[in-house]
């Protein structure tokens, strides 16, 4: 089964072609937008890092960029540097001229400043968006495909309806050859032990159980115990029993099939095929950021009360359990899972339907996020405190 | 929306959450699967919106599938059609005593 993709110097094969502006700090975010708005063809990445950080969130910072400037629907990189900041903007170019695309950088700071440096980017961006807009759709295998998933603004349809879609669609890329990548680490505690068993030996089992409980500790240490009071008074009004019930209809968009290993945050996936985890937060602009950086040429993405969000680079499939929602947010959803919860429709076959969408939305097709432009609050994930 | 609809998420599960408002005693619920086959199942006693029904008579301590998985064991006898929820479901997990 084929998509039409960019094929990339290293082999990857990407969904979208465009021209990374990247800060490497968030000091450089307004020269970066500036330069963003000029040049057709450009994806701003707007994060909030880089900068008084302790040294391993400012590597992660670096890593995460370094990953993202490697992700296939990137064709080319132009790092924006303030100067004096903490992340490492040299490997982070070094790291993306390895791919073989083209990569520039500018010093706003040794540049003279703000006017000086937004000339220099624009002319430097629309360089690389001119060395890169020609180049051509080609067909690819849909084994060179790494899908995202996550959920958000759920409600009581997400677990019925349209996670059972997305888990259709992961088994069935799974089978295929592809990848599959899933996070939200907070949604497995109280079904950390399936996922466990779904592990392909002890050692990704053990690991799956160990980001549970770091993620746990650290709410701990600001006094917080996450597990407490599962499910809510809300969920059992809604008909959750336990939070078992209430975990599975979160994982339950992962499909079933045995999980391969556990990424870490800026981890890419070079030629790993099959089932992953990514330790991730839930949060949008974080784990959209992780999921991209992974080499995920797009996400589906579930949600019943209705998610709006996108990513720069990486196309957003939304897909709604919630058919009144879906109505009500039709420029926001792109497929209706809500038609399973009024009998017009089975899951196997909205999950065909989702499949026969990706595949357009590989080869070009925009989703509706893309259209209505919905996708610059972005974030990095970071662990330890600002200074 | 005239069917009053029950989903079975996965083939192995002994219940489905019904999606059919005022689920009441003696009523018919249409149980449906992934691939869309259905069969028809008399509920005992009223069951709200989102909740759950037995799809086959389920002994104490037995456990509770959705999903394939279990969510739950039995806390007493249950019958098949009867509403299946925290009064005779209990969690094996994830109340801060693991």
């Amino acid at each position: 089964m084929k998509f039409m993709g960019y094929i990339r110097p290293d082999g990857q094969v990407g969904a979208r072609n465009v021209v990374a502006i990247m800060p490497s700090v968030i000091c450089a975010n307004d020269v970066a937008q500036a330069i963003a708005m000029q040049v057709q063809g450009t994806a701003g990445f707007f994060h909030h890092q880089g900068c008084c950080q302790l040294p391993p969130d400012l590597d992660r910072v670096t890593n995460t960029l370094c990953s993202l400037g490697q992700s296939p629907n990137v064709g080319a990189v132009l790092v924006v540097s303030l100067g004096c900041e903490g992340t490492d903007h040299a490997r982070l170019v070094e790291t993306v001229a390895k791919t073989g695309k083209p990569v520039e950088i500018i010093h706003i700071q040794e540049l003279g400043g703000t006017s000086k440096a937004i000339a220099a980017g624009i002319d430097a961006a629309q360089k690389l968006s001119m060395a890169i807009s020609g180049l051509q759709r080609e067909p690819a295998d849909i084994s060179k495909v790494v899908m995202s998933i996550k959920c958000g603004a759920s409600d009581a349809t997400s677990g019925m309806a349209s996670n059972c879609v997305i888990g259709y669609v992961a088994d069935k890329i799974v089978d295929l050859g592809g990848t599959v990548v899933f996070g939200e680490t907070t949604e497995f505690i109280g079904a950390e032990h399936i996922l466990a068993k779904r592990a392909i030996n002890p050692t990704v089992g053990d690991k799956i159980l160990e980001i549970v409980r770091n993620m746990e500790d650290r709410a701990k240490a600001i006094g917080c115990d996450m597990r407490k009071g599962q499910p809510t008074p809300g969920n059992i009004e809604g008909g959750l029993s336990s939070i078992e019930e209430k975990s599975l209809g979160a994982i339950v968009k992962s499909g079933t099939r045995p999980i391969q290993g556990v990424l870490d945050y800026a981890d890419v996936v070079t030629d790993q095929k099959g089932l992953w985890i990514k330790d991730t937060p839930g949060r949008e602009p974080e784990i959209l950021t992780g999921m991209a950086c992974t080499g995920a040429q797009f996400m589906m993405f579930s949600t019943g009360r209705g998610a709006p969000q996108g990513f720069p680079s990486m196309p957003v499939i939304k897909i709604c359990g919630n058919p009144i929602t879906y109505q009500n947010m039709i420029n926001d959803m792109d497929l209706n899972a809500g038609l399973i919860l009024t009998g017009e429709k089975s899951i196997d076959q909205v999950g065909e339907e989702a499949f026969a969408l990706l595949l357009e939305v590989l080869s070009g097709k925009m989703t509706k996020n893309e259209t209505i432009k919905y996708f610059s609050s972005i974030d990095i994930h970071v662990l330890g405190p600002v200074i | 929306m005239d069917r009053n609809l029950a989903i079975k998420v996965n083939d192995n599960d002994n219940v489905a959450t019904i999606f059919a408002q005022n689920t009441s005693d003696g009523s018919q619920i249409e149980v449906v699967d992934k691939k869309g086959q259905s069969e028809m199942l008399k509920v005992i006693g009223n069951i709200p919106y989102g909740h759950k029904i037995a799809l086959s008579d389920i002994a104490p301590g037995a456990q509770i599938l959705k999903y394939g998985e279990s969510i739950g064991a039995a806390s007493k006898a249950i019958k098949k059609g009867e509403y299946v929820h925290v009064h005779n479901l209990d969690s094996m997990r994830g109340r801060g005593d693991l």
